[in-house]
């Protein structure tokens, strides 16, 4: 099973509200620098990067620090990571985070907070078998 | 009780241990890369001390293996041996080592007198030791002394807590004894990953060449794995001691365990690697699928890769040694194989469920780490062995039993060649035939090695021994086996022909350990890329090169990820074989750690201190002069009619090119001399040009001008110098 945020790109009005809904709250911040999901202006259009549970980063971290969960969502596990951010670096898609300052990567659980706010319906949780 | 428990039977182990002594010590946070302060342990009187990182031995020193010398030089007397109770086995890693930022920053610096060179080796190796012992507490570890009976000395960094434990039960060799400690010492599954152990082998009970194996656990496959600190017979030294092992216990590694002044810069700079090698590594070396191995299809197309004792270069079945069938027959895929955490190199690379086919653990289900390039150069084209299996399994019993797969391999073709001479025979060996490739008696004799008899005595003291050996008793040709015997200051070569590269013999001659790649290699840019063709530029590059290569061991770090991997357009900059834009990679990081403000001339400087300080080591050890650089003429020519014949269009025409003689007419003997004479001429001259760059005599001694300039004039250090200027 897999569990993920998917993006609808030509919906999206680039308002950034995903952005803010993530960030404050995992990090009680409105800081896009903080936020699992990226929107970036390109043109008229906007680009919606945001982890899809793919896995290649399990598969690289040394610490068995990510996990696929029964969702299918990967998870971080904190107390095992040690920040080395090959995650960030082997993601095929840029989506694992970094930010100045802290010790270990983030990144989407398609938690769905952002997906619920989206004025434009431009995000949705799917679950696929 | 665990199946693993019931095989190894940890409590019965742990009921026989006897607790020599213990001390507990104050936990103290890192600053900036150092804990300030080293453990010694000595273990003739079982006591155990903290000694103080001051600010001068940190300038002067700077970590690493800087600082394992100064302990050594302060501890050991101008006569003492390896073997003397008062020669030390040294553990650092540096002030970059243990970061998990950076690819390549786990290495621990192991230092010692060597059995082999009667002077300090350094040896630089993988695994999660030297962090953990940082993390634990401590810059550096410090045995002296010599135990009476096998002990293991355990660290918890967790809880402050250093025992001294009489351990009779625990097996020595390696692949058992690191699976038992983990067990030991790990109170659950997920602890396992948080012990790292040293140990040796049987092997190195009975052998000049013993290496230590460093562990780190592999979470995936589920067994500790091991990296080799292989040079020069410190595993000998190791069991002398009666060490059986060394065990650390830490958990907490974080991305800002070494309390970095600025990680962000850490953590960018080595991101910014970390995407490189993603992106390249694949076009490059393929380090990540092969590892070191990759080189073996190289060295052999250029005619590099040692064969039959280092007499050739290449040979037609040495694609049966190429990574790729290692990899496709036996290597296990897509697993993270870094030695140390955050490194995205990623070489480590091993064979699991490998089924044993000689000797005692015949039948046993096991996984090989490795094989590494030097491993598959030094037991297979250089002894004439071409089946991949056969490595695996002399690779596996080399790490089990504790001892060094260059120096093995090198010995054993030297051995055979000795054999091809005739010098050797049934009587001589023991009934072993020394033929080329003859893969079931050198597993024999590597047996052997480990019981401790018969001709694996002889053989296990390493070629400089048996030259003696084999003049004195066999009566062999004393000269041909100066040039055959492929060892300087007694350290076997590590498994590069250097014949056609004038450098890279000097890489070999002038190193200050020995014959070892790691401070110098040079072959590609001297030979291939013909970057360096004055002896200026030669004696510049036997300067920074194993200056900036000195630096990797006050650190803690790898050297592959300088070179092995390449920022797109380094081809393109003023100086493409420093890679310049990883130069200061390492400024940076060293900036980001310590907060200093160092540049990379600074960089050299530092390394520039250690470096002329272990030379003058050499010279209070006796040893260190011109002639220690010696180096045997296979190392720079053909020493036989066959080899030269073998390349004669190359040979022949360098005598019309280089010397404007013509070669017709002339027997293969009379162009062998013409040419002996020329390239030994070349060799002396080289020396000169590398001294007086190095700052030193023509003597090979440093100049106190030199040493002062370098702020290297301490007055220990010029009262040794001082006595052969």
């Amino acid at each position: 099973m897999t569990k993920y945020l998917k993006t609808i790109p030509d919906r999206c009005n680039g308002c950034n509200l995903c952005m803010s809904v993530c960030s404050q709250l995992y990090f009680k911040e409105d800081n896009p620098e903080l936020s699992c999901i990226k929107i970036t202006a390109i043109d008229e259009t906007f680009d919606m990067n945001v982890c899809d549970q793919c896995g290649t980063c399990v598969d690289e971290c040394p610490t068995l620090a990510l996990s696929i969960n029964k969702k299918g969502v990967i998870m971080l596990n904190k107390n095992l990571c040690i920040g080395c951010y090959a995650c960030v670096a082997v993601c095929p898609t840029n989506s694992m985070r970094y930010f100045q300052g802290l010790t270990v990567p983030f990144k989407c659980i398609a938690c769905g907070a952002c997906a619920k706010e989206c004025p434009e319906k431009a995000l949705e949780i799917v679950e696929e078998e | 009780m665990s199946e693993t428990n019931k095989k190894h039977d940890i409590q019965a182990l742990k009921a026989r241990h006897k607790l020599l002594n213990e001390c507990q010590y104050e936990i103290k946070p890192i600053e900036k890369g150092y804990t300030n302060r080293t453990l010694y342990v000595n273990i003739s009187t079982n006591e155990i001390k903290e000694k103080p990182v001051t600010r001068e031995m940190k300038e002067k020193f700077t970590g690493g293996k800087g600082f394992d010398l100064k302990l050594m030089w302060d501890a050991v007397k101008d006569d003492t041996r390896w073997n003397d109770p008062e020669n030390e086995i040294n553990i650092a890693t540096g002030p970059i080592g243990g970061n998990t930022n950076y690819p390549g920053s786990g290495k621990s610096i192991v230092t010692s007198i060597s059995p082999i060179t009667g002077i300090p080796i350094d040896s630089n190796v993988g695994g999660y030791f030297g962090p953990y012992l940082k993390f634990s507490g401590f810059d550096a570890l410090e045995i002296q002394g010599k135990a009476a009976n096998d002990i293991i000395i355990f660290i918890d960094g967790n809880k402050g807590l250093v025992q001294i434990l009489e351990a009779p039960g625990e097996a020595v060799d390696t692949h058992i004894l690191s699976e038992q400690l983990v067990e030991m010492f790990a109170e659950k599954e997920i602890e396992k990953q948080h012990i790292s152990s040293v140990s040796a082998g049987t092997g190195s009970e009975h052998a000049y060449i013993g290496c230590l194996n460093f562990s780190f656990y592999d979470k995936r496959r589920k067994v500790p794995r091991l990296k080799q600190a292989g040079r020069g017979g410190i595993g000998t030294v190791f069991r002398d001691k009666k060490i059986k092992a060394l065990v650390v216990k830490y958990s907490g590694v974080k991305g800002n365990s070494n309390r970095p002044v600025d990680l962000d810069k850490l953590q960018r700079t080595g991101l910014k690697l970390h995407n490189e090698i993603m992106e390249r590594d694949d076009q490059m070396c393929r380090m990540r699928k092969l590892g070191t191995a990759n080189l073996v299809d190289v060295m052999n197309e250029y005619d590099l890769l040692p064969t039959m004792n280092y007499k050739f270069g290449s040979h037609e079945q040495a694609k049966n040694l190429s990574a790729d069938v290692f990899y496709e027959q036996y290597l296990t895929h897509n697993v993270p194989d870094g030695c140390w955490y955050g490194c995205t190199m990623a070489c480590s690379h091993a064979a699991d469920n490998f089924k044993l086919e000689t000797g005692p653990y015949k039948g046993e289900i096991v996984t090989v780490d490795g094989p590494e390039y030097e491993t598959v150069a030094g037991v297979g084209s250089n002894v004439g062995i071409f089946d991949p299996r056969t490595v695996l399994e002399i690779n596996f019993y080399c790490d089990t039993y504790g001892l060094d797969t260059i120096s093995f391999g090198t010995m054993t073709a030297f051995i055979m060649e000795c054999w091809e001479k005739g010098y050797l025979d049934i009587e001589k060996t023991g009934g072993l035939e020394f033929t080329w490739g003859n893969s079931g008696n050198v597993l024999e004799l590597l047996h052997q090695i480990s019981r401790g008899e018969g001709f694996g005595l002889i053989a296990g003291k390493g070629i400089r021994w048996m030259k003696d050996y084999f003049e004195t008793h066999f009566g062999a040709d004393r000269k041909m086996m100066a040039d055959i015997g492929m060892e300087t200051k007694g350290l076997e070569y590590s498994e590069y022909v250097s014949k056609e590269s004038l450098a890279q013999q000097g890489g070999f001659g002038l190193a200050l350990k020995g014959p070892q790649h790691d401070e110098a290699w040079l072959i590609f840019m001297d030979m291939v890329n013909n970057q360096i063709p004055t002896f200026e530029d030669k004696a510049e590059a036997l300067h920074y090169f194993p200056m900036f290569r000195t630096w990797f061991g006050l650190q803690g770090l790898c050297k592959l990820p300088w070179n092995d991997i390449e920022p797109a357009g380094n081809a393109e900059t003023d100086e493409p074989n420093k890679v310049p834009e990883h130069v200061q990679n390492y400024v940076d990081i060293f900036n980001a750690i310590t907060g200093q403000s160092i540049d990379k001339h600074e960089l050299i400087l530092q390394s520039e201190r250690v470096y002329n300080f272990q030379k003058a080591f050499n010279l209070r050890l006796g040893h260190g002069k011109r002639k220690d650089d010696d180096i045997p003429y296979r190392s720079a020519g053909p020493v036989t009619v066959e080899e030269y014949e073998s390349r004669q269009e190359r040979y022949d025409q360098q005598l019309k090119e280089k010397l404007d003689i013509e070669p017709e007419g002339k027997s293969t003997e009379e162009k062998l001399k013409i040419l002996r004479e020329f390239r030994e001429s070349e060799y002396e001259h080289l020396r000169d040009a590398a001294y007086k760059r190095k700052g030193w005599t023509r003597e090979g001694i440093p100049t106190l001008e030199h040493l002062k300039k370098i702020g290297m004039d301490l007055p220990e250090v010029i009262e040794v110098v001082k006595k052969h200027l």
